[in-house]
C-alpha cells in the first residue's frame, strides 16, 4: 500500500493539467465529473490507507541509502501523515463539490480546477515527503496555487490581497530554504530522518539553532501565526469561497503547523525544552490577539479568518505544551511516566483540534459563499433573517458555530475540553483560564453572527432570496456530518485516526527509525 | 576576526538583508519585485557556497576514475542541483508577482503601494 501513495500526489497533478483543456468544452459535464473523480479517488484512497493503518517509507526510484547519506527522496507514511491526508482529503471533497455551482460565476472554470488540484497535490506532497528539500518544493507548489487562487476572481481588492500574500509567502519560503541550507551544512544530508539521527548523536549547535529561527518564521508565516498573520485577513476572504474553505481548512495547517510540527518533534528535536516554549508563546499570542481581533469584524469571511488564526493558536499552543512536557520528562526520570501521560493528553487535544478547525472553519466558510452566492454581499449588517429562506444553510453555520465556539457534544468542545485539561494538569492555570476565555469570546463574536445573519427580519431587498443549489448545500451537509460525528463518535475515530499522529509525534526519535531500519 | 573564507558567505547574508529590507520598506511595487529577487538569489547563492570547496573541480566522472576519489577533490554536486530547482521556483514567483503588479497598475493606475489600499488594514 505504501509503494501506491506517491498517487495521492501524481493523479491531482496529473489532473490538472488535463482539466484546462476540458475546461474550453461545452458541455460543461465532462469537466465537473473529472474534478469529482479524482478528488473521489484521492478521498477513497486516503480513507483505505487509514483503515489499513499503513505505515512506511518508500524511496522513489530505489534511491535506498544503505548506511552512508541519503541522496534520493523519499514518501513517509505515518500516523500523522494519515491524519492529514484524510483532513486535507475531506475538505477537498467539499470544496470541489461546492465549486461545481459556485464557480459558475466565473470565467475559467477549467484553470480553477487546474490550480485547486496544483494544490492539493503540493499539500499531500508536503505532508508525504520525508526529504527536507522536498517539503520545500512541495511547499512551493501548493504555495504559488493559492496566491493565484486569491487572486482569481481579479477584482481591485483581491489583486492586492493577493499581492501582499505573495510577498510574505515568498519571504517565507526564502526563510525556509536558507534553514533547508543550513541543516544541509552541518548534517549533509536533506533526509530528515537522518538529519535527526545526525542531532541525536550530536545535540543541537548554534548553526542548527539558527535553521530553528528560521523555520520558525518561514512555517509561522505560512501558518499565519500572530507576529506573521497579516496577510491572512486579507487573503482568505479575497479568494472565491471553496478556496477560502481550503486555504483556512487545511493550508494553514499542512504548510504550516503540520510542518512545524514535523520539523521540531522528528527532526531537529525539542532543543531542550527551548522551542515548545516559543510555540507556546507564539500560541497564546496568535489564540488571544486573533480573537480579539475577530469580535470587531462585520465583514463575515473576514471574521471568520480572523478566528481561523486564534484557533490555531489553540493547536500551536497544545503541541507546545506536550513539546514542553517531553522536554521536561527526558530530564526529570522520576516523574517521567505522568509528564509524558499529559503531554499525550495536550497532543491528542492539539491534533484533535486541528481536525475538527479543518471541518468547521471549512463549513463556516462555504456557509458565508452559500450567503454571499445568494444575497450578494457579505456584510453582516446588510443581511437578516435568512433562516427560514435559506434553511439548509442555517441548520449547517448554526452546527458550525457551535462547534468553534466549543458548546457541548459538537466536535470544537471536546478538542477544546482536552487542551483546557491538558493545561491544568500541567499547571499552566493562567494559559487554562485565558484558553476558556477565549472560547468564550469566540461565541460571543458568533453569536453576532447568529443574530446579524440568520435572525430577525427579512430585508425587503432579500426577499427574493432562494437556497444554494443542490451541490453546495451537499458540501456543507458532509462538513455538517463530520462536525456532529467527530464530536459524537470522538473514542471512534480517536483510535485509527488520533492516537497514531500523536504516538508519532510523541516518540520523536521513532520517525528516524521507521524511515531508516524498516 | 572575520576570516576571508568567511567573507563570501557573510557578503550572501548581507545581500539578503538588502532584499529583506527592499521588501519591508520600499513603496513600489517594482522595487519590492526587486527586492525579492534579490533575497531570493542571495539564498541560492549561499547555498551554491556551501557547496564550494577551494580549488574543487567540476563533479564529473571521467572514464576510468572512482567515485569515492573524484568526491575527495570536487565541489559538492548537490546544492547545484537544489539551486536549479529553487530558480524555477523562483522564475515562478518573480512571473506571478509581475502579472499581478500589472493588473494592480491597471486597476489602480500607480505602483505606489500607499495608494493602494483599498483592503481596511
Amino acid at each position: 500500500m505504501t509503494d501506491l501513495f506517491p498517487l495521492v500526489v501524481a493523479v491531482p497533478l496529473g489532473a490538472a493539467y488535463l482539466l484546462p483543456l476540458l475546461g474550453r468544452m461545452r458541455p460543461r459535464w465532462p469537466l465537473d465529473l473529472l474534478a469529482i473523480l479524482v478528488v473521489t479517488f484521492v478521498a477513497a484512497f486516503t480513507l483505505a490507507g487509514l483503515m489499513q493503518g499503513t505505515t512506511g517509507t518508500l524511496w522513489l526510484g530505489g534511491w535506498r541509502p544503505g548506511t552512508e547519506r541519503s541522496i534520493g527522496i523519499n514518501m513517509c507514511v505515518d500516523g500523522l501523515t494519515r491524519l492529514m491526508l484524510v483532513t486535507i482529503a475531506m475538505v477537498s471533497l467539499a470544496g470541489v463539490l461546492f465549486s461545481i455551482s459556485y464557480m459558475n460565476r466565473f470565467t475559467g472554470k477549467g484553470l480553477y480546477y487546474s490550480l485547486f488540484f496544483l494544490m492539493l497535490a503540493g499539500m499531500n506532497g508536503v505532508v508525504l515527503t520525508g526529504d527536507l528539500f522536498n517539503l520545500f518544493v512541495f511547499l512551493e507548489v501548493a504555495g504559488i496555487a493559492s496566491y493565484a487562487l486569491v487572486a482569481f476572481g481579479c477584482e481591485s481588492e483581491e489583486l492586492e490581497a493577493s499581492f501582499k500574500y505573495l510577498v510574505l509567502g515568498g519571504l517565507g519560503s526564502t526563510f525556509i530554504l536558507l534553514g533547508v541550507a543550513l541543516c544541509y551544512n552541518q548534517a549533509g544530508t536533506l533526509n530528515m530522518a537522518q538529519v535527526a539521527q545526525f542531532v541525536a548523536a550530536k545535540g543541537i549547535n548554534p548553526v542548527l539553532t539558527l535553521a530553528a529561527g528560521l523555520f520558525f518564521a518561514g512555517f509561522g508565516l505560512k501558518a499565519a501565526m500572530v507576529p506573521f498573520h497579516a496577510w491572512l485577513p486579507d487573503a482568505h476572504p479575497s479568494a472565491p469561497a471553496p478556496i477560502s474553505a481550503m486555504l483556512s481548512g487545511v493550508l494553514i495547517k499542512a504548510l504550516g503547523v503540520y510542518a512545524l510540527c514535523r520539523v521540531f518533534f522528528n527532526v531537529l528535536g525539542l532543543g531542550g525544552g527551548i522551542f515548545p516554549l516559543v510555540f507556546m508563546a507564539l500560541g497564546a499570542l496568535s489564540m488571544v490577539v486573533g480573537v480579539l481581533l475577530a469580535v470587531g469584524q462585520w465583514d463575515f469571511k473576514r471574521l471568520l479568518a480572523y478566528h481561523s488564526i486564534s484557533q490555531m493558536g489553540y493547536v500551536v499552543l497544545a503541541v507546545g505544551l506536550a513539546g514542553e512536557l517531553m522536554a521536561k520528562a527526558a530530564v526529570e526520570p522520576a516523574a517521567a511516566a505522568a509528564l509524558q501521560a499529559t503531554a499525550a493528553l495536550a497532543l491528542f487535544g492539539g491534533l484533535f483540534h486541528l481536525f475538527n478547525h479543518a471541518a468547521f472553519k471549512s463549513l463556516l466558510f462555504l456557509c458565508a459563499g452559500a450567503t454571499e452566492y445568494a444575497t450578494g454581499t457579505r456584510e453582516l449588517k446588510r443581511l437578516g433573517g435568512l433562516t427560514r429562506r435559506m434553511p439548509v444553510t442555517s441548520a449547517c453555520c448554526r452546527i458550525a458555530a457551535l462547534s468553534i465556539s466549543g458548546v457541548p457534544p459538537f466536535n470544537g468542545f471536546w478538542s477544546k475540553l482536552v487542551i483546557v485539561l491538558a493545561l491544568a494538569r500541567a499547571g499552566h492555570y493562567w494559559l487554562a483560564g485565558m484558553t476558556v476565555a477565549v472560547s468564550f469570546l469566540t461565541l460571543l463574536s458568533f453569536v453576532k453572527v447568529q443574530r446579524y445573519v440568520l435572525q430577525g427580519e427579512l430585508r425587503p431587498e432579500l426577499a427574493g432570496v432562494r437556497e444554494a443549489p443542490a451541490w453546495m448545500c451537499a458540501a456543507m451537509i458532509i462538513l455538517a456530518l463530520v462536525c456532529v460525528g467527530a464530536g459524537v463518535l470522538c473514542p471512534l475515530i480517536q483510535a485509527d485516526l488520533l492516537a497514531p499522529a500523536r504516538d508519532a509525534l510523541l516518540n520523536g526519535l521513532a520517525y528516524a527509525r521507521c524511515v531508516l531500519g524498516g | 576576526m572575520i576570516s576571508r573564507g568567511m567573507l563570501p558567505y557573510l557578503l550572501a547574508m548581507v545581500l539578503l538583508g538588502i532584499g529583506v529590507y527592499a521588501i519591508t520598506c520600499k513603496k513600489n511595487l517594482i522595487k519590492v519585485i526587486v527586492g525579492m529577487v534579490v533575497a531570493e538569489y542571495a539564498v541560492n547563492l549561499f547555498l551554491v557556497l556551501l557547496g564550494y570547496r577551494a580549488g574543487g573541480v567540476a563533479p564529473i566522472l571521467s572514464e576510468g576514475e572512482k567515485a569515492a576519489d573524484l568526491a575527495r577533490h570536487s565541489v559538492d554536486p548537490l546544492p547545484q542541483a537544489l539551486i536549479l530547482t529553487a530558480i524555477v521556483i523562483g522564475l515562478a514567483i518573480t512571473a506571478l508577482m509581475v502579472a499581478l503588479a500589472l493588473r494592480i497598475h491597471e486597476r489602480y493606475g500607480t505602483f505606489d503601494l500607499s495608494e493602494i489600499r483599498k483592503l481596511k488594514g
